[in-house]
């Protein structure tokens, strides 16, 4: 690799550094509000950018006045039910794609193709009203069931697996092992990369989806994290610091979760997952 | 033996679709017939409680004299107009400035998808505090010696802070799509063009822009249709009721408006669903027609 000059990497850092600001800067700055005690004035100008006495307070007092706990809990039931269905939903049928023979192939795959390219937003109201009729209004599954398997994630793992060479497994079926063994001892280790994206994508959607949850949720005792953090901000806005400890208490679990991920996550795109 | 190999065959006919069934049961039931029962919803008065009688095009007559819906289809149109060309480009210019492997780029391109990662309910919440008028924003612009500005209070700035809110969000999304294609851009046009004599702005334009065409309408397509969708950066900044006299609803939070509670007009919002299906369609179609140029990078 040539070297890069100096001053080009001290410009890259510099930029970069003015990037972060820009994206990290406004989490920080709502922590460093949600540490503010109630004695500390958070309007100051020129701007205190850190708490004078930090507290934990507010982290209490939140959770006083709406149930943040039962919600984390709530999106979390959903994100990881999200998770497992996408994963074995959408690998099982990536792999029926991309690895089986069979009449009807290229309409099925037509099928998540058409699926994919449904503005969701577009059909809510249709989906609420299926809801009522199914009687699962109100529920947690409904918040989980249109997304129990995305059709992008169907794709992902049928180019996933499309990529993998022929002679493994034709090995196998020499062998005598059935589509499932095949499926479940060559394919799926082989793809883990895709399959780590697909389940971050998964928790992240669920996690933060929030017009779906807003229109098939009305019992505030169901309300995702998302939900209810929306009435809190309408509710209680007058006070920031209680505002900034609910968000985040409900953007700390992801990026913790994100961080540890990232590597995977990035190799996982980098991989296949994008070039296709 | 006969008996076996029929068995085969009946197991290799069956097997691929029991694969299928889990996945194309959810797409064909929660995606696909909802679009076929918004499609007959839309030519009824249905309402939350009530079946709905066929009316015709009434829904759609309705729409042309609804004051709401062409505010709010102005609304959504303006989005994808001002959101588009910043989300195609600044994302581009950001792998640039992480694409070349230096001690700490990991860090940083981590780092830049955190707005990514948090819900939007979360930032729009962060964002909302930060521009009120004694907020984060206000308090740097004090210091510069610029009046307050009222973000949140004139309808048009509210809108303009979503927008802003969105590009923002979507910042390291599309980075790491455009640092998957630039990676598959060969080094050596890079050196040729700099042999030639060619300075950083030009390779960019001639080498860069052209290797990374096909991803740029991606992008593009996918942001269009995104931005047309827009629902929560908007409820979130501007309120459920969309701003000042309603002046900042969009498309979506009209469906969401008109078609839920216990009163909903299910039939009138599937009518402004249809308009959000086919336009959202169109934009994918146009946009995706600008580039004839090369098939083969996408699927």
């Amino acid at each position: 690799m040539s070297r890069t000059p100096g001053w080009e990497k001290a410009l890259r850092y510099l930029l970069m550094l003015l990037v972060l600001a820009v994206t990290v800067g406004p989490f920080l700055w709502q922590l460093s509000t949600s540490l503010k005690s109630t004695t500390e004035d958070v309007y100051t100008s020129p701007p205190r950018l850190l708490p004078g006495h930090p507290t934990a307070h507010n982290y209490a007092e939140v959770a006083d006045i709406i149930p943040v706990w039962d919600y984390a809990l709530n999106s979390l039931k959903v994100a990881v039910a999200s998770v497992l269905t996408n994963l074995a939903g959408a690998s099982m049928a990536g792999y029926a794609l991309a690895r089986l023979r069979f009449r009807g192939r290229k309409a099925a795959g037509l099928a998540f193709v058409l699926a994919l390219l449904v503005p969701l937003e577009s059909i809510v109201i249709a989906q609420f009203t299926m809801m009522r009729d199914l009687d699962l209004a109100n529920t947690l599954t409904a918040v989980v069931l249109p997304g129990a398997v995305g059709a992008l994630n169907v794709l992902l793992m049928r180019n996933a697996f499309a990529a993998l060479p022929r002679e493994v497994e034709e090995a196998a079926v020499i062998d005598g092992a059935n589509a499932w063994q095949r499926f479940v001892r060559i394919g799926l280790p082989s793809v883990r990369g895709t399959l780590a994206v697909v389940a971050i994508f998964a928790f992240m959607g669920a996690w933060d989806d929030f017009l779906w949850p807003l229109i098939v949720l009305t019992d505030s005792d169901k309300f995702t994290l998302t939900v209810g953090l929306n009435f809190l901000h309408g509710t209680f806005a007058q006070n920031p610091r209680l505002v900034a400890a609910g968000t985040v208490i409900a953007v700390a679990p992801l990026i913790v979760m994100f961080a540890c991920l990232q590597r995977y996550f990035f190799r996982g795109v980098g991989e296949g997952a994008v070039k296709g | 033996m006969p008996r076996s190999a029929s068995r085969v065959r009946t197991h290799r006919a069956v097997t691929p679709w029991l694969f299928l069934l889990p996945g194309l049961a959810v797409v064909a039931v929660f995606s696909l017939y909802p679009v076929l029962s918004t499609f007959s919803k839309a030519f009824t008065d249905a309402r939350t409680l009530t079946g709905g009688h066929w009316v015709g095009t009434a829904n759609f007559r309705g729409l042309l004299h609804d004051e709401q819906f062409w505010v709010a289809l102005r609304n959504s149109l303006l989005y994808v107009l001002l959101v588009v060309p910043f989300t195609v480009l600044l994302p581009l210019l950001l792998a640039l400035l992480v694409q070349k492997q230096i001690p700490g780029v990991a860090f940083f391109r981590a780092a830049f998808y955190t707005p990514v990662v948090a819900s939007v309910v979360v930032v729009s919440l962060i964002w909302v505090w930060m521009l009120d008028d004694r907020g984060l924003v206000n308090g740097i612009l004090h210091v510069l010696g610029a009046g307050p500005v009222d973000f949140l209070g004139d309808s048009w700035l509210l809108l303009l802070s979503a927008m802003a809110l969105t590009v923002w969000k979507g910042l390291g999304y599309y980075m790491i799509v455009y640092l998957a294609a630039l990676g598959n851009v060969p080094r050596e046009l890079h050196e040729a063009a700099a042999v030639d004599g060619a300075g950083p702005l030009r390779r960019f334009r001639s080498v860069t822009v052209p290797a990374v065409r096909p991803t740029m309408v991606l992008v593009g397509a996918l942001s269009s249709v995104a931005a047309f969708k827009v629902f929560s950066e908007v409820y979130l900044v501007a309120g459920p009721t969309g701003g000042p006299a309603g002046q900042d609803t969009t498309l979506v939070m009209l469906v969401q408006r008109t078609g839920t509670g216990l009163n909903g007009r299910v039939g009138y919002a599937s009518a402004i669903s249809l308009v959000v299906f086919a336009v959202a369609l169109l934009l994918m179609l146009l946009v995706l027609r600008a580039d004839r140029t090369d098939r083969k990078e996408k699927y």
